[in-house]
């Protein structure tokens, strides 16, 4: 336990502390509104750097702990610290939430005040998510963040941003109360098996849930929340409706983050409290992320829409990260969790570049480009790195993660895994066709002639992530190495508690 | 055997109550010294408020005993003491300038919110099915008469006679069952009816006045199958008036519930629990998916106050000393909630006439940021979401119900806040993704409204960020009940 006010803290409530201060900013002064929403979310950036570089990645404990009493008489602390898991998606979040926040300099004109604060606050319910180490405090930042996430689909989206909005909540929503009535369940179980009644997660994870079915109804219901936000097959119908309609910057933290919360609370939440109940249901998770897997890439390659094909996509590459986790061995762990990563990064500059000519031409639909390189050929060759960084090209990020999570899979269940692998080959098909009919090929709409490329705010945007998804894809150690020893641990923990002979994992 | 003593008079538990009552008068007294408005009654009425609260808060600890225990004044009276006190302050913030607006400023309407409250004020002392029924008339009546103030409003003529009508029959069923219990126990104190019921939990006659108890309480808090009432009552009303009825009455009658159920009738508890169960769903789910199809904002309130009132039920479903203290909590975050939605309504105006359909609300959150923002806060907090008070709450209520194994009971819950999130986020998609269609919404100014509000505000989300003394007290005042 550290001083009081630690860094942790810092970084998860700066932002929200600067929508506070941008408050008292006159609407009118567009300009420093934005520049001080970007600010605050570049100086959160700042501060949470030093959580890698002072990270030990030998330790597989909490690091940063902070700990201060809350609502005592029901043992509920402000308890955050984070491992190697969530450091990188604090990281993540803070790398992705001035970007989001930029890409939105022009696109939206329309209260800009209200958008920068709902951003900032949104960005500290996510880093608050990923730092709770508080089953209380995690629910109260992940139902929190609902709905700045809500607004900025209903307010700033597009056509249909009402109906997205309202199931994107509702969705959530449902998942997520009966997620409320376990974490209940569990206290009283753990408190009335234990004696000492806490919401603190290392305590109670630290207890051996017995077998049975008060076990399974838990984790079906924490599973159930999570498998909404991740989204897992076939609970991902409110994804792309969400994704399509939301404005850039919203799809950008909505691919980017917010999906990662899902996969994260199995990380977090399901396998190291309900080990029995996840061996039993890892087969079926197994399989549901396989057909998410294939489902979600033959669905993207008949999209018409750019935004849509990127969120089908996601469906895609989220099961790949839930392929990850449930192989529950730490080849499978580790790439489950860089492609978290890389997913944020990759989704996110996709998410950024379709909006960057969709604010030139105001439709997102593929027919209606062709022959982009003639026009805008920066644009195109950074959308080419960032294209081929999602379909896992060896040499950038994405393939690192994938290679992991197919070694991982193949030592689980040699069929599935085969069939998860055509999932790699349909992200070339739909991908590359898809940037084949916008980038190649003579100019087909005269409106495109006169497409400007890209702006040195644009550049600035889009270089960090390309830098990024070539840092991942050449020298991925920077980012596996804190997950390791956490990951390993958490393979222990599951087989320990689960009574199972913990079968040799080797390590990569 | 002894000879019989004079009862000593103990005016001190009922200090509170008196001082209200004499601020009513005096209210009727200065009504009649002409003057040019009203706004003078309003603050001696205010005046008198706060000094009934400060005297609660001066009494708290203490445990006083009056009119041979017809009269308990301990923690768990106090507690809602302070409740009733600032819903009634809230309600004679917000009435100042919209009554001002409406034509319909009086000296009596001060008057008739202070004696209400008065009412609610002795509900929550009452340890005698006597008092109790004595209290809800006194509360009742003035009620009535509030709810019909907009006279020249065909819906004010409704809402005043059907709550009269309906209100006299709850009494009717109330009074009858009190007959009943009385018949069989010999006795209407709630400690001497504890003591035969105790003895013979399955009299039949007892059953039958437990039963029809229930009954009127269920009336007078809404809760279905007695729920017609309220969506009437509520969209006639005056806003203020409203506001009063859906905190202040409500409170207290859950107050004089708790104490009958937990402190009178404990030794039936698998009787009532399981009736109790039965009208927590019932309640719960009518009241949400009802208002689901509401377009008036006024309506659709009424049906999340009928819902609220199960999530409440499902507390004292749960029972002991976490169920009680949960309800007391959710009862003090429901108050500053639902006063602070009521009193935004009181603010609104579209076209001259006051704002009450859901679509009126369309542009708001362009026009006025700041109202918007706070009536969001309300919303928000109702519909459950953290950090705010709302969602503390329900996190209490539906803790307790898992804790005494009511685990059904609390998925139903949850899953009906999730349905309710539905039609209170309707609300804030007009006022922040809807433009308004022909004219816009306009803000009444009012400085008190607006004290009211931000009054309103800082209990939500102090309720909500900082819960833990407000849920202590809460768990202080029901620990009489459970000796």
């Amino acid at each position: 336990m550290s001083a009081p006010i630690g860094i942790l803290t810092l970084v998860t409530f700066l932002p929200a502390a600067g929508a506070l201060v941008l408050l008292l900013v006159p609407r009118r002064a567009e300009t420093a509104l934005r520049a001080g929403g970007l600010a605050v979310a570049l100086a959160t950036f700042a501060l949470s750097v030093p959580l890698h570089l002072r990270f030990d990645v030998a330790s597989a404990d909490y690091q940063f702990e902070e700990f201060a009493a809350w609502i005592p008489s029901l043992g509920i602390g402000y308890h955050v610290g984070i491992d190697g898991i969530s450091l990188l998606l604090v990281l993540l979040t803070t790398f992705l939430t001035p970007i989001a926040l930029a890409s939105a300099w022009h696109a939206i004109e329309d209260r800009t005040k209200e958008f920068v604060a709902v951003m900032l606050v949104l960005e500290t319910g996510m880093l608050g998510v990923f730092v709770s180490l508080d089953l209380f405090l995690f629910y109260v930042f992940w139902e929190a963040m609902l709905i700045p996430m809500y607004l900025v689909i209903g307010v700033w989206g597009g056509g249909h941003r009402i109906y997205a909005a309202v199931k994107f909540v509702l969705y959530t929503m449902v998942g997520s109360v009966l997620m409320l009535v376990a974490i209940l369940a569990l206290y009283y179980q753990h408190g009335a098996a234990i004696g000492t009644y806490t919401f603190d997660l290392p305590t109670v994870a630290r207890w051996v849930i017995p077998p049975g079915r008060s076990q399974t109804l838990m984790f079906l219901a924490f599973a159930l929340a999570f498998a909404i936000k991740v989204p897992l097959f076939p609970l991902h119908t409110w994804l792309p409706d969400a994704h399509v309609e939301a404005p850039t910057a919203g799809s950008i933290i909505l691919a980017g983050v917010l999906l990662k919360m899902g996969t994260y609370g199995f990380l977090r939440f399901c396998l190291p409290l309900f080990p029995d109940a996840s061996l039993v249901f890892g087969p079926l998770m197994f399989a549901l992320a396989v057909i998410g897997i294939v489902y979600g890439a033959w669905v993207s390659t008949v999209q018409p829409d750019l935004k849509k094909l990127v969120a089908y996509s996601s469906v895609s590459h989220l099961g790949f990260v839930m392929l990850g986790i449930f192989t529950l061995n730490v080849q499978g762990l580790v790439g489950g969790v860089l492609q978290m990563v890389n997913h944020g990064i990759s989704t996110g500059a996709l998410f950024l570049m379709v909006g960057m000519i969709y604010e030139r031409r105001h439709t997102r639909l593929i027919a209606q480009f062709g022959g982009l390189w003639k026009v805008v050929p920066a644009f195109s060759a950074l959308f080419l790195v960032v294209v081929l960084s999602s379909l896992g090209l060896p040499g950038l990020n994405g393939f690192v993660g994938e290679f992991l999570i197919l070694v991982g899979a193949f030592q689980v269940d040699r069929v599935l895994a085969a069939i998860a692998t055509t999932g790699i080959i349909f992200a070339a098909v739909y991908l590359l066709w898809m940037y084949q009919r916008v980038v190649f090929g003579e100019v087909t709409h005269e409106e495109n002639r006169r497409l400007l490329d890209l702006t040195p705010r644009e550049w600035a945007l889009v270089v960090p992530l390309v830098l990024l998804i070539v840092w991942i894809g050449v020298y991925p150690t920077t980012f596996t190495a804190p997950t390791q020893a956490t990951l390993e641990a958490l393979i222990m923990q599951v087989q320990t508690k689960a009574g199972v002979l913990a079968t040799a994992a080797s390590v990569p | 055997v002894n000879a019989v003593a004079a009862p000593p008079v103990a005016l001190g538990a009922l200090a509170p109550v008196l001082i209200v009552i004499g601020t009513a008068v005096a209210v009727l007294l200065l009504d009649l010294i002409p003057s040019r408005g009203k706004a003078h009654l309003a603050i001696a009425a205010l005046a008198g408020l706060v000094a009934a609260l400060f005297t609660t808060i001066a009494a708290w600890g203490g445990t006083v005993r009056a009119f041979r225990d017809m009269v308990v004044l301990d923690n768990y009276a106090l507690f809602f003491h302070v409740v009733v006190c600032y819903a009634a302050a809230l309600v004679v913030l917000l009435s100042v300038d919209y009554l001002r607006r409406a034509g319909a400023e009086s000296g009596e309407y001060y008057a008739l919110v202070l004696l209400s409250s008065s009412g609610m004020l002795l509900l929550a002392a009452a340890n005698d099915l006597i008092v109790v029924f004595l209290a809800i008339e006194l509360m009742s009546l003035s009620l009535y008469v509030l709810s019909g103030l907009f006279k020249r409003r065909r819906e004010a003529g409704e809402a005043s006679m059907k709550y009269f009508l309906l209100g006299v029959f709850a009494s009717a069923f109330l009074l009858y069952g009190i007959a009943l219990v009385y018949g069989a126990t010999g006795a209407t104190n709630f400690d001497r009816v504890a003591a035969a019921v105790a003895a013979q939990p399955r009299d039949p006659l007892l059953v039958a006045g437990l039963a029809l108890i229930l009954v009127g309480f269920g009336f007078k808090i809404s809760s279905v199958p007695f729920h017609m009432w309220a969506p009437d009552v509520y969209e006639g009303a005056p806003s203020s008036v409203t506001a009063l009825i859906a905190t202040g009455s409500k409170a207290a009658v859950f107050a004089a519930l708790i104490r009958f159920v937990v402190a009178g009738v404990r030794p039936a508890q698998p009787d009532w629990t399981a009736l109790l169960w039965v009208l927590a769903v019932l309640t719960m789910t009518v009241g949400n998916v009802v208002a689901i199809a509401q377009g008036n904002l006024k309506r659709m309130l009424a049906y999340s106050s009928i819902a609220h009132v199960g999530y409440m039920l499902v507390g004292v479903v749960a029972g002991g000393a976490a169920g009680a203290g949960a309800v007391l909590f959710y009862l003090l975050a429901y108050t500053f909630t639902t006063a602070g939605t009521f009193g935004t309504i009181t603010l609104c105006e579209r076209a001259g006439v006051e704002a009450v359909q859901v679509g009126d609300y369309a542009g708001l959150g362009r026009r006025h940021p700041t109202l918007a923002l706070a009536l969001a806060l309300f919303l928000l907090s109702l519909v459950g979401i953290p950090p705010l008070a709302g969602f503390v709450g329900k996190f209490y209520l539906f803790g307790a119900a898992v804790r005494a194994g009511f685990v059904g009971l609390a998925v139903i819950a949850v899953l009906n806040s999730a349905v309710a999130a539905y039609y209170y986020l309707r609300v804030i998609v007009a006022m922040y993704m809807q433009e308004p269609e022909g004219a816009p919404i306009v803000l009444a100014p009012s400085f008190a409204g607006g004290l009211a509000l931000t009054i309103a505000v800082v209990g939500v989300v102090l309720l909500g960020v900082m819960p833990a003394p407000f849920a202590d007290l809460a768990q202080a005042a029901v620990a009489p009940l459970l000796r």
